[in-house]
């Protein structure tokens, strides 16, 4: 009973005071349809760039890397270590093989946290170009298993990715140096290997990864025509891509292999540290930006109802003198607060939701990123929580103070002030 | 013990000192009481402090000494929510700037104490607040806005609303200072026919001495000191 008089009389108050209530709950309105526009499209943004690299990055690779010597054989010989100091020792003559490939594939591959495996062997060679020779690499790839794990296709933009598989002696070339070399699909093209040997292989593709300094010098070729180009056998690889299910566990199952097999391994974590700084730092603006939006508000909410109190001083003296409490009262100027809150919060969950499938729906084409068309958003229904719950407690506070001042205005001062 | 349950409002040697801008003894030794369906009028000159005294009657007023009772209970000392209570339940207020919520219609405006004592049904309180519209001959006024009324019909309605929850005693401060001569008698003509046909009590300060001559009974306060109980007024008059 006493609640809905209590509901009852904010009610007249605020439709009284129509246009001000109006621009308080805009207020409230505007700061939550742009909390919820800037979450949605900043966090839609980190979990492209965040894809970008999830995708295209193992979450172990696992290489072997040029190492001196442990022990020199002068040392073997002293048998004392320390004894004799050489200086600027070089690397052995090894070849960068992963020892035992297949039996390590076929080892990881029966565990349970491993979706995949991709192997590569990665060539050092020359694309001949007329006279001009460009220095570049080849990756000898499985297409199905980069196709599956780490989305290939993706970024094929021209040509067919399983045509590596089913022509013999084929390339992809990447973008920019498909251009230097003006080849196009169905194009023969000469390279040259450290060794001097030179082959001949057919463009059945283009794929711009949208790194310039990549699509440069990068192509990509079956890993049987990489094998064949090296001069060695069907078990040489130079790096093994895993793929986890879940990419939290590849710190400790790098740790394991290089334990376990003895070869260098290198996490997500290890190799993008810096990525995810960046997304901690684009989190806290959008953070920043939506809190100040939001107690620019809550501001604008506790003036006016500030302005309301002294406008409403004889009304809060009659009310008390007619055995309202303080309390009533004060929850009187609350409840109002909490009506412009729930009101203009809702009609911001409608505004942001329409921002962001505007934007959801504006094009963004770049090299870059050749899958995507439109601006990236995230549509969680946490930010829509998150942002009705955020204007409700926003404007409980804002209607705080005031409601606490004319909690305890004292009547007599009012009606005899007359 | 018969006589003081005939007795609604009781003082016992109030003392009230004001503090700003000086220490100032305001209300000195009041010691009154007010019986059932009696029509009292306080005078005194301005600043005599009858305005102070009702303040303190009506229980909005809590800084002060001695006791005060209400049915022949003790008031004094009890928690803000409480006299809320009482102020809601037993007393009703009629104000001279005739205080109505303006933004509410004058039926809501009668209705809105007895919707916050809620012993009644919404539909009940209606019915009853109609009843005192029309008591008080201003039932065609009931869906205008208080703020559409004018002065006289707002008093009115302010007594109407006094009224809504059966109080036992009804309390003014220059109810009809604010009123032109016709619309006052009107209002004074109603206060004298509750008081002697609905036997409630009556407490009204007043610098008016007509008015004040034609009440039951005139307490006449002097430098905040009761200096008389039951002043004549009439036969004073020069």
């Amino acid at each position: 009973m006493i609640s809905g008089l209590i509901f009852d009389i904010s009610r007249t108050h605020l439709l009284t005071r129509r246009r001000q209530s109006i621009i308080a709950a805009l207020g409230v309105t505007f700061g939550i349809g742009t909390f919820i526009t800037l979450m949605s499209f900043m966090t839609g943004l980190n979990q492209l760039l965040d894809g970008l690299i999830l995708n295209r990055t193992p979450h172990v690779r696992i290489h072997q890397e040029l190492k001196k010597s442990e022990t020199q054989p002068i040392e073997r010989l002293l048998q004392m270590p320390g004894t004799a100091a050489i200086r600027n020792i070089q690397p052995k003559d090894e070849p960068k093989k992963i020892p035992n490939a297949r039996a390590m594939i076929q080892a990881l591959e029966r565990r349970s946290d491993v979706r995949g495996i991709a192997p590569q062997v990665q060539v050092q060679l020359l694309y001949l170009a007329g006279s001009n020779t460009i220095n570049g690499v080849a990756n000898g790839i499985e297409v199905d298993s980069e196709m599956r794990l780490f989305q290939f296709g993706d970024y094929v933009v021209e040509g067919d990715p399983l045509k590596l598989k089913r022509t013999r002696n084929s390339i992809i070339l990447g973008a920019e140096l498909a251009k230097s070399l003006s080849a196009q699909i169905g194009d023969n093209i000469q390279v040259s290997t450290a060794d001097g040997e030179i082959f001949q292989l057919k463009t059945v593709g283009i794929f711009q990864s949208g790194l310039a300094d990549i699509d440069k010098v990068q192509s990509y070729v079956d890993v049987q025509t990489a094998q064949t180009l090296l001069g060695v056998n069907s078990d040489y690889f130079t790096d093994l891509n895993l793929k986890l299910f879940d990419l939290e566990k590849a710190p400790l199952l790098a740790d394991y292999i290089q334990r376990q097999f003895d070869v260098s391994t290198t996490d997500l974590q290890t190799a993008n540290a810096q990525f995810e700084t960046g997304t901690n730092i684009r989190n806290l603006i959008t953070y920043a930006v939506s809190f100040t939006l939001l107690l620019v508000a809550g501001f604008g909410i506790y003036n006016i109802l500030n302005m309301l109190i002294y406008e409403k001083m004889n009304d809060i003296a009659i009310l008390k003198a007619t055995g309202f409490t303080g309390q009533d009262v004060s929850r009187i100027f609350i409840t109002q607060a909490l009506i412009i809150g729930v009101i203009g919060g809702l009609l911001g969950l409608g505004v942001g939701a329409g921002l962001s499938l505007l934007i959801d729906m504006a094009p963004f084409e770049t090299d870059a990123l050749p899958t995507i068309k439109t601006f990236p958003v995230n549509h969680d229904p946490l930010y829509y929580l998150g942002g009705i719950v955020f204007s409700i407690i926003a404007t409980f506070l804002a209607g705080y103070l005031p409601a606490r001042k004319a909690r305890y205005i004292d009547p007599v001062e009012i009606i005899r002030g007359q | 013990m018969s006589a003081q349950s005939n007795i609604v409002l009781r003082t016992e040697d109030i003392q009230k000192f004001f503090y700003h801008p000086v220490e100032f003894h305001v209300l000195k030794d009041i010691t009154l009481e007010i019986k059932n369906g009696e029509f009292v009028s306080i005078m005194g000159k301005s600043g005599s402090g009858k305005s102070t005294l009702l303040y303190v009657l009506s229980t909005m007023d809590t800084r002060y000494e001695g006791k005060l009772y209400l049915n022949n209970r003790l008031v004094t000392g009890m928690s803000h929510n409480e006299l809320a209570r009482i102020r809601n339940q037993e007393i009703g207020f009629v104000f001279q700037f005739h205080y109505l919520l303006p933004e509410f219609s004058v039926l809501k405006n009668v209705m809105i104490p007895a919707l916050k004592l809620g012993r009644k049904t919404r539909h009940e309180i209606e019915k009853d607040a109609r009843r005192k519209l029309d008591i008080l001959a201003i039932a065609q006024l009931a869906d205008k806005k208080a703020s559409q009324v004018s002065g006289g019909e707002k008093q009115r309605v302010a007594i109407a609303r006094a009224l809504i929850n059966e109080p036992s005693i009804v309390m003014g401060d220059e109810p009809t200072g604010n009123l032109d001569s016709k619309n006052s008698d009107n209002v004074f003509r109603i206060m004298r026919e509750l008081a002697s046909e609905k036997g409630l009590s009556m407490l009204m300060v007043t610098h008016d001495e007509d008015f004040a001559a034609r009440t039951d009974r005139t307490i006449y306060l002097e430098d905040g000191r009761i200096i008389d109980h039951n002043r004549q007024t009439g036969k004073d008059k020069k």
